[in-house]
Order: structure tokens, then C-alpha cells, then sequence
């Protein structure tokens, strides 16, 4: 289990970290969500006290990091890969951390194992490619079969078959009931991964929550709607106070409603009352990274501006650039700027093991009216 | 011992260290064996144990590089970390590389005397090369402490400036300027030169020898005699050294 009190850190006159507290419990994968600059690196560092903190605390099962006798059996961490001399092989590097503290040298092997580095374990670690790099400290991570782990952004410019070993391997680590914590600044990776959420945005916490509850309050829903007599719908809806916008026909999709803060049910009720025909009955959700931006909000480090941001978080955008009503359905080919939620899967949003559907933008559409979408 | 046994991986698993003992030894030796045989016949009663020790000097910057260079690539690629996760106790961590090193320093500094001495004696077998007083210990084996004290005053400076090239700069400033500029200024050079801890030290090793103007550079009128010297740079370099280790701790990793 950790705990953070009040935990803050200034850098001279930036607060990179601002009075967080929150708690991670053993037995669950926790996220450590926010764009970037958010602080998550550096609370990662105060945990491990590397990183003095400039007012607050963080105890590791109730006791700070410096007090622990032997903490790579207590504690593993991989906050960077790069934490490793070039010129030293991935074994040599191995056998020192874990002489350190007393682990025994066959433990080196069964780690090296475990990643599946023994045959390059001789090789200098600097040849390593990223994704070998990232398995090395992972081992490093594991040499001591510590009960707390944490990761900093672990899956960062891994190939997609690295990302979904990684995140594998953490829901194993948190069913042998270890604590796994785990930064990301993409919410969509985290609702794969992590069962709770700690979100901070700017140094500071906005929430701590479960995933899905997370996800539920954030993303919001809307519902689209479409049937021969529109103006007629459009009045009935309106007439019962919903908050309805019209979207004129395109090239490849008709006039249609979209009604929001409602449900399938409801739309398709009044709908059925008044005896109009539908020809489309949707509920399509706000993307996870929509959701994301909005929790954050003015939270965001970097805004976009000037091509600034950086292009593969797809987090940078400000909460008020997008239209109110992101177009759902097919996007144009080429579209220009930011994709509109729900239309194509955020960068890391790779199907989930076992192949449920993950919490991601969903859609599910009944083509006669009064029929009810599942959700 | 843990934490030493630790830091003997950690150096001897990568290869710089071992080029630095090679250089240090090959450079010594070498020049002494070139000194040796270039000897005139009329000079050879000149060619005494303390004369063979001329070249100490350029071996000693070579481990001290070596020594700054154990702590600041930590400090470049981030093992440094690595370090203070395994044992956050980061004096302990850190005494266990100072002893580590500085160990090695003196056995190569050791090496380096003795190699020196041996092989004078071995190209020139009717120099006055034996060693009998207390003074000619000294001049030979007395170096190799030198050796080991430079290399925690290296480590000291590496921790308080971390950046390989920073600390390798001010190291050979500090030992090729400082220390023989500043006792040229006048009337309070002399009096400095009197505290500069390399001129003490060396002071250690050649004090109450003939300058013959072949070995290292005796001077006449240090305030300390050889132990005393020895103890003031000593005091020197620890001090360095706790300076080093006090901004370790306080500083983040
Ligand atoms: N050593 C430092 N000196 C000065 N400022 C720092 C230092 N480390 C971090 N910061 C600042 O603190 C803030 C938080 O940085 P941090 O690296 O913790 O963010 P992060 O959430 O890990 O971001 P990312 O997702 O980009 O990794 C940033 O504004 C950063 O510029
Ligand atoms: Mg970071």
C-alpha cells in the first residue's frame, strides 16, 4: 500500500507537484493518470526518495522509502529504462542491484528469464532496442519479488504486442495481490490496464476513483436520432425540455438529431408515444481522451497552440476546441485536425487480452425505432 | 562489505576503469624506464629511489579521472538512481564507491612506485636504488597513498559537480593551474603554496630528499614534515569528500 500526504515539490518557482494525497491499494492495478507535465514522474521519484519532497510525505506500507532495509525486496520500480550504464551488460547490471541487497544471483537468471532477455543478457545494455531496454528494467523491477511495483509510463514507445505483454504482466502482478502503480498520460490505455485511478492534472489531484466509475461520470453520453417526420421529432423532443441540436444531411448521412444529457430509452419513449417512426436510434459516448480533457480541464500543462503540442498524446488540445457536438459516425477520409471522438481508436487502444470489449467509445445502434440500444 | 562487493561489480564490469590502470601504469613505468636508460654514466649516482617517482604525477590525473569518472557517469546515465533505489542510504552507498576506488587507486598507485623503482633498478643494477632508510620508503611506497587520497578528493569534487566534463575541467585547472600559479603571486605566494593540499602532499613523499631537479619537485620550508603532510592532505581530501557526500544527500538524485 501507498499513502501520500500532502505530498508537494517545488522546483524553484514551479510547483510541479501541489498538496497530493491519495492512497494505492495492494490487489489492484492503479493508474496514475494526467497529461504530460502533470507530475506523475516526479511523484513516482518522491516515492522512491529520490526526489526529497518540499513539503509532505509518502510512507510504503507505513514507512518511507529511506527506512527500508532492503527495498528492491520491499519495492521495484521502473521509472526509466535508460537507468542503465551503456557499457554494462544486461547480467552484470542485474548482479550488482541485486548484491546490493542480498538477493541471491540464480534470482538474476529467473528475471532475465521472466522478460526474456537471457539471450542477449551478455550483450552491453546500450545495443539494447527500446523495447528490450524496457524489459530489462522490468527485471531489474522483479529481481527482488517485491509486493509494491511501479511503473512510470512502461508502455511509452512500445510496439503493440509490447504493450499488451506489459499490461498482461500487471494484472498478473495484481492478482498475486502485489500493488501495482502505474503512470500514463493516456486515459485510454489506463481503462485497459488499471482498476483504480488517481488523476492529477498540473501537480494537483481531481480525482481518485475507480476506472469505470471514472470513465462514467466523465464521458457523456449522447443520443443520435433520425426518422422521416424530423421537424415533428424535433419538436416533440424539445417540447419535453431535452436539449436537441440538428444536424443537417451530409453526402452520406441524412438530417439528423442529436439529443443530449438522454438516454435510447427515453428518446425512444417519447418517440413511441406520439407514434413517429425512427429510422436510427444511437447512443454514442464521448471518447475517453474527451473525457479526459474535460476532468483535466485548465489542468492541462501545455496547451495546444502553434502546432505545440506534442502530436502522439492527443491530450493537448483545450477543453473548448472542440465543436459541442462531435460529429459521430464515419469521419471524411482526411478529415482535417483533431478526430473527433469515437471515430477512430485513440493511439494505444489496443484491444484488450481475452478480446472483451473494452469501456471505449461505444456505439450501438437500433434501426427501428422504439427498439432499445443496450446501453 | 555488501555494498563493496557492489561497487567492485560496478567498475570492473565496464572497461574504462581497466584502460585508465593500464595507461597509469604503462605511462609511468614507461617514462621511468626511458629516464633510466637515457641516464648519463656520470649522472647515475643521481638515479636514487625518489628520482624514479618523477613521473607519479601524470599517473596520479589519470586515476583521479578515473575516479571522478566512477561518479559522474552515474550521474549521466542514471544509474546513480539505481544506486540510491538498492541502498537509500546514500552516504553508506557512497563510502562503499569511495573505498572501492580509492582502494583501487592505491594498489595501482602501488604498482606504479614499485614498477617504476623495479625497473630503474633492473635497467640501471649500479644506480643507488636500495631501499634502506625510512626516507627512501617513502620516496617509493609512500606514493601509492598519494594515490589513494587524490582519489577521494576526485570523488569529493565529482559529487559536488556531477557533470563529467565540469568535474574533470576544474580537477585539471585546479591541479596544473592553482596549484603553481597561485604560489606565484607576490609576497603571499609563498605563504599559499605552504596550504596547497598537492604541494603538501607531495611533500609527504619527497620531504628531506636532495632536489636534484630529476624527481618530483622538493620544496624547502613546508610548515608540516612528511607525516604531517600526509595528514593535512588527508584532511584535505576527506574534506572534500564530506562536502561531496553532504550535497549527495541533500540534493535530489
Ligand atoms: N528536476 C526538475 N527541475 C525543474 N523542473 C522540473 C524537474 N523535474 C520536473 N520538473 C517540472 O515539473 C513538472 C512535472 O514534471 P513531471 O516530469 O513530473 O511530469 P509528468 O507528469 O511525468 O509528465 P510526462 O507525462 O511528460 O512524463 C513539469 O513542469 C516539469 O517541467
Ligand atoms: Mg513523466
Amino acid at each position: 500500500m501507498i499513502e501520500a500526504r500532502g505530498l508537494t515539490k517545488r522546483y524553484g518557482r514551479t510547483v510541479a507537484v501541489n498538496a497530493l494525497s491519495f492512497t494505492v491499494q495492494p490487489g489492484r492495478v492503479t493508474g496514475f493518470l494526467g497529461p504530460n507535465g502533470a507530475g506523475k514522474s516526479t511523484t513516482m521519484r518522491m516515492i522512491l526518495g529520490l526526489d526529497r519532497p518540499s513539503a509532505g510525505e509518502v510512507r510504503i506500507g507505513g514507512r518511507r522509502y529511506m527506512e527500508l532495509k532492503e527495498p528492491l525486496r520491499e519495492v521495484g520500480a521502473l521509472l526509466e529504462a535508460k537507468w542503465v550504464h551503456p557499457n554494462r551488460s544486461a547480467r552484470a547490471h542485474l548482479r550488482w542491484m541485486a548484491a546490493s541487497n542480498r538477493i541471491a544471483a540464480k534470482r538474476v537468471d529467473e528475471v532475465l528469464d521472466a522478460v526474456g532477455l537471457t539471450a542477449v543478457a551478455g550483450r552491453r545494455a546500450g545495443s539494447y532496442s527500446l523495447g528490450m531496454a524496457q524489459r530489462l528494467g522490468i527485471a531489474v523491477a522483479l529481481l527482488g519479488d517485491p509486493g509494491v511495483l511501479l511503473f512510470d509510463e512502461p508502455v511509452n514507445g512500445l510496439d503493440p504486442e509490447g504493450i499488451l505483454w506489459i499490461r498482461q504482466f500487471m494484472h498478473r502482478l495484481a492478482d498475486e495481490g502485489r500493488t501495482v502503480f502505474v503512470s500514463s498520460h493516456l486515459l485510454s490505455e489506463m481503462a485497459l490496464t488499471a482498476q483504480d485511478l488517481v488523476v492529477i492534472g498540473r501537480g494537483r489531484l481531481i480525482a481518485q476513483t475507480s476506472t469505470k466509475s471514472f470513465i462514467e461520470s466523465a464521458a457523456d453520453s449522447s443520443v443520435r436520432v433520425r426518422g422521416p417526420e424530423l421537424a415533428r421529432l424535433h419538436s416533440v423532443l424539445a417540447g419535453q425540455g431535452l436539449a436537441v441540436q440538428e444536424l443537417p444531411a451530409t453526402e452520406d448521412t441524412p438530417a439528423t438529431l442529436v439529443v443530449r444529457g438522454s438516454s435510447t430509452e427515453a428518446v425512444g419513449e417519447l418517440a413511441g408515444a406520439v407514434g413517429l417512426v425512427l429510422h436510427e436510434l444511437t447512443e454514442s459516448r464521448g471518447s475517453l481522451e474527451q473525457a479526459f480533457i474535460q476532468m483535466t480541464g485548465g489542468e492541462v500543462e501545455y496547451q495546444a497552440g502553434g502546432g505545440a503540442a506534442p502530436a502522439s498524446s492527443g491530450l493537448a488540445v483545450p477543453a473548448g476546441a472542440q465543436a459541442p457536438f462531435a460529429p459521430p459516425g464515419p469521419v471524411p477520409a482526411g478529415a482535417p485536425g483533431f478526430p473527433p471522438p469515437g471515430a477512430v481508436p485513440p493511439p494505444g487502444a489496443v484491444p484488450p487480452p481475452g478480446g472483451g470489449s473494452g469501456p471505449a467509445a461505444t456505439r450501438e445502434t437500433a434501426s427501428r425505432g422504439g427498439q432499445e440500444g443496450t446501453q | 562489505m555488501t555494498l563493496m562487493t557492489v561497487e567492485r561489480i560496478k567498475l570492473f564490469s565496464t572497461r574504462s576503469p581497466w584502460w585508465c590502470m593500464i595507461i597509469t601504469v604503462a605511462l609511468t613505468v614507461g617514462l621511468t624506464a626511458i629516464f633510466s636508460a637515457a641516464t648519463k654514466p656520470d649522472d647515475l649516482s643521481d638515479l636514487t629511489p625518489a628520482v624514479t617517482q618523477f613521473a607519479y604525477n601524470f599517473g596520479l590525473v589519470v586515476m583521479m579521472v578515473m575516479a571522478a569518472l566512477t561518479v559522474t557517469t552515474e550521474y549521466r546515465f542514471g544509474t546513480i538512481r539505481s544506486t540510491f533505489l538498492a541502498v537509500p542510504g546514500r552516504t553508506q552507498a557512497l563510502l562503499a564507491k569511495t573505498a572501492v576506488v580509492a582502494g583501487l587507486a592505491g594498489i595501482v598507485g602501488e604498482i606504479t612506485a614499485v614498477g617504476s623503482w623495479a625497473i630503474a633498478k633492473a635497467i640501471r643494477p649500479d644506480a643507488p636504488l636500495a631501499l634502506d632508510t625510512g626516507q627512501e620508503f617513502r620516496n617509493v611506497f609512500g606514493v601509492g597513498l598519494i594515490y589513494l587520497l587524490a582519489a577521494v578528493f576526485a570523488i569529493g569534487l565529482a559529487l559536488l559537480i556531477r557533470h563529467t566534463a565540469g568535474a574533470i575541467v576544474v580537477m585539471l585547472v585546479y591541479l596544473f593551474l592553482a596549484e603553481s600559479l597561485l604560489p606565484a603571486i607576490p609576497r603571499i605566494g609563498p605563504h599559499i603554496q605552504d596550504w596547497m593540499p598537492f604541494i603538501v602532499g607531495n611533500n609527504f613523499v619527497v620531504a628531506g630528499q636532495l632536489d636534484t631537479g630529476d624527481g618530483p619537485p622538493v620544496i624547502e620550508g613546508l610548515p608540516f614534515g612528511p607525516w604531517g603532510s600526509l595528514l593535512y592532505f588527508a584532511a584535505v581530501c576527506f574534506g572534500l569528500l564530506a562536502l561531496g557526500l553532504i550535497s549527495a544527500k541533500r540534493r535530489d538524485a
